[in-house]
């Protein structure tokens, strides 16, 4: 069962896609998501959609498992666009109960915050499905590289989330090991009270608890060994090199942000 | 009432003559239409009776784990079925549930599954689980420890505090004190000292001796497996490759070696042997056969 989770899962492939560089797929979603909140109406958010789109046939992930990523956050959505319908103040009413009135500009604005959220999630999805985690973090850190003027430990941090990176799936692989192994001794995971289940969760949360600490300390040592002191003249065997593709995305991004700002500056 | 009473006893001799567990056409893929969609084991069927002490052998990733979890319910088959007296592992929830302490499961490395504050805690983790009374339950752990020689000494100890021989002693004590009808090992031995595998494996013999229970060994280490299983079923690329008594399958040495399986080095001693042109015989797999054939050929050339 916790094989489910795809958060932050790769999808091999040599696409268009695949080959850009971290650091622009990075920055353009980025552009791609203040659009998305710039954007009005059904002219702007119909261009977003399509470039979406697009961008999905081009990586060719089935659209299937892009949509999979979606359900655990189905909750989350729907209830956001169901808030929506009710505070806003304009418009023609259409029903009301107790303290809540819907109106028929409440129900417009519901439906686009519906497409605005999922389309932020399919777009960053796209990302982490088209990247390895270890370039998002190297195009990370290239991209916060300015922020070491002002002290701040970017090599560090972006160490530590490729490391935190690199083992969800272990983490994930030895919680299912630990369940199974706890399975098999009756524990019950899946029956019983919401308390019962907390407490069945004990005998896999100690077990897993004991590893990590285990795995952290052999990782520390492991780094050690071989001279690991901080990121301070650290050379990299992969540089990113930056090809015409990028040049060619990053102006297209520029230009779709000042596209849909002056859309939504005639109001369409 | 009567009439009950015969029908159940009829139905207990069925059973008895049952195999006790069986799998028709298991099949398991995983990750199912995805990228990374896998066949793991493919139309397994096989039939392993009460009381056999099954040597799995296999090549990493040749399916014999998954195979494993398929038996007690662990994992559901992708297709095909899982039978223990005849009854479908997964026709429901609560059966499936009670298989578990009926087919009990070791895993690799179990002492990483371990985590009460106490190694009784620990041991008594399965039979509390089975909602046995506490008196019970205080008599399968001592008895579970004994027969994995954990002394009674160590059981207010945290686990953590343990020797890593010590703790899989606990872990495996833990899964015995259910006291199952089929024992699964899977790599038991794997990390330990040659005196440590040595224990371990003579545990398990022990149990096997007082409880009449099935055993079933999953391992890639010939030597092992050749000295105490009775039968042996060699897993390749997800399909049952070879299944027979250990002398059958060690007979066949070049096949195991193209698996990529080594054979236990006795037996590749009495192959070199006769190549050689020494009447040893072909299926040699224990120190003891060779040097009683050895014997008897030299008392046969030249009697002293």
């Amino acid at each position: 069962m916790l094989k489910d989770v795809t958060l932050g899962q790769y999808f091999p492939g040599d696409t268009l896609i695949h080959r850009l560089d971290p650091r622009t797929k990075i920055l353009f979603v980025t552009v791609y998501i203040i659009a998305l909140f710039v954007a009005k109406t059904w002219v702007s958010y119909g261009s977003l959609l399509l470039i979406l789109l697009i961008s999905i046939a081009i990586s060719k992930i089935p659209l299937a498992s892009m949509l999979r990523g979606l359900k655990p956050l189905t909750i989350i959505i729907i209830f956001t666009a169901v808030i929506n319908i009710f505070y806003n103040g304009e418009g023609r009413q259409l029903f009301s109960f107790w303290i809540f009135t819907a109106t028929d500009a409440g129900l417009i604005k519901a439906g686009y915050m519906l497409l605005r959220i999922t389309m932020l999630i399919l777009s960053t999805f796209l990302v982490t499905y088209t990247t390895t985690p270890m370039a998002l973090t190297d195009g990370l850190e290239l991209l916060l590289n300015p922020l070491k003027k002002l002290k701040v430990p970017v090599h560090e941090f972006s160490m530590m989330m490729s490391i935190a990176l690199r083992f969800i799936p272990t983490l994930i692989e030895e919680a299912d090991k630990i369940m199974n192994a706890q399975k098999a001794r009756g524990a019950d995971f899946e029956t019983g009270k919401l308390t019962d289940r907390a407490k069945a969760l004990l005998p896999l949360l100690i077990p897993l608890f004991v590893s990590s600490f285990r795995r952290a300390d052999e990782l520390a040592t492991a780094m050690e060994a071989r001279c690991y002191h901080g990121g301070e003249g650290r050379t990299r065997m992969k540089k990113l090199r930056l090809a015409a593709a990028d040049g060619i995305v990053m102006s297209f991004s520029v230009f779709l942000l000042a596209a849909i700002i002056t859309l939504a500056r005639f109001g369409l | 009432m009567l009439l009950k009473t015969s029908g159940f006893e009829l139905s207990g001799e069925k059973e008895l003559k049952m195999s006790t567990i069986r799998t028709e056409a298991l099949t398991h893929i995983y990750s199912t239409s995805t990228p990374f969609e896998s066949v793991a084991i493919n139309n397994i069927n096989i039939e392993i009776d009460q009381g056999e002490f099954v040597g799995l052998i296999g090549h990493t990733g040749s399916g014999k784990s998954t195979f494993v979890q398929h038996l007690n319910g662990l994992l559901a088959p992708t297709s095909g079925k899982v039978c223990f007296d005849g009854r479908d592992v997964n026709s429901s929830k609560a059966f499936r549930h009670d298989i578990r302490f009926k087919v009990g499961l070791v895993f690799q490395y179990p002492e990483y599954q371990l985590f009460e504050e106490n190694v009784y805690k620990d041991i008594a983790f399965g039979p509390r689980n089975m909602k046995l009374s506490t008196v019970e339950t205080d008599e399968r752990v001592r008895e579970a420890a004994g027969f994995v020689g954990v002394p009674e000494s160590i059981f207010d100890k945290s686990p953590f505090e343990l020797s890593g021989g010590q703790k899989r002693r606990v872990a495996i004590a833990g899964v015995i004190a259910m006291r199952p009808k089929i024992l699964i090992l899977d790599e038991p031995t794997a990390g330990l000292d040659p005196e440590g595998c040595a224990a371990i494996l003579n545990n398990i013999c022990r149990y096997r001796e007082a409880t009449g229970a099935t055993i079933i060994l999953v391992s890639h280490s010939m030597e092992d497996v050749a000295r105490i299983a009775e039968r042996l079923v060699v897993f390749d690329r997800g399909t049952i490759a070879m299944d027979g008594t250990p002398a059958d399958v060690f007979s066949r040495a070049e096949e195991l070696r193209r698996i990529g399986l080594d054979i236990p080095a006795v037996t590749d001693i009495a192959l070199h042997l006769r190549e050689l042109g020494v009447d040893v015989p072909e299926c040699c797999y224990c120190v003891e056969q060779l040097h009683d054939a050895i014997l008897k050929l030299k008392g046969g050339a030249a009697p002293c």
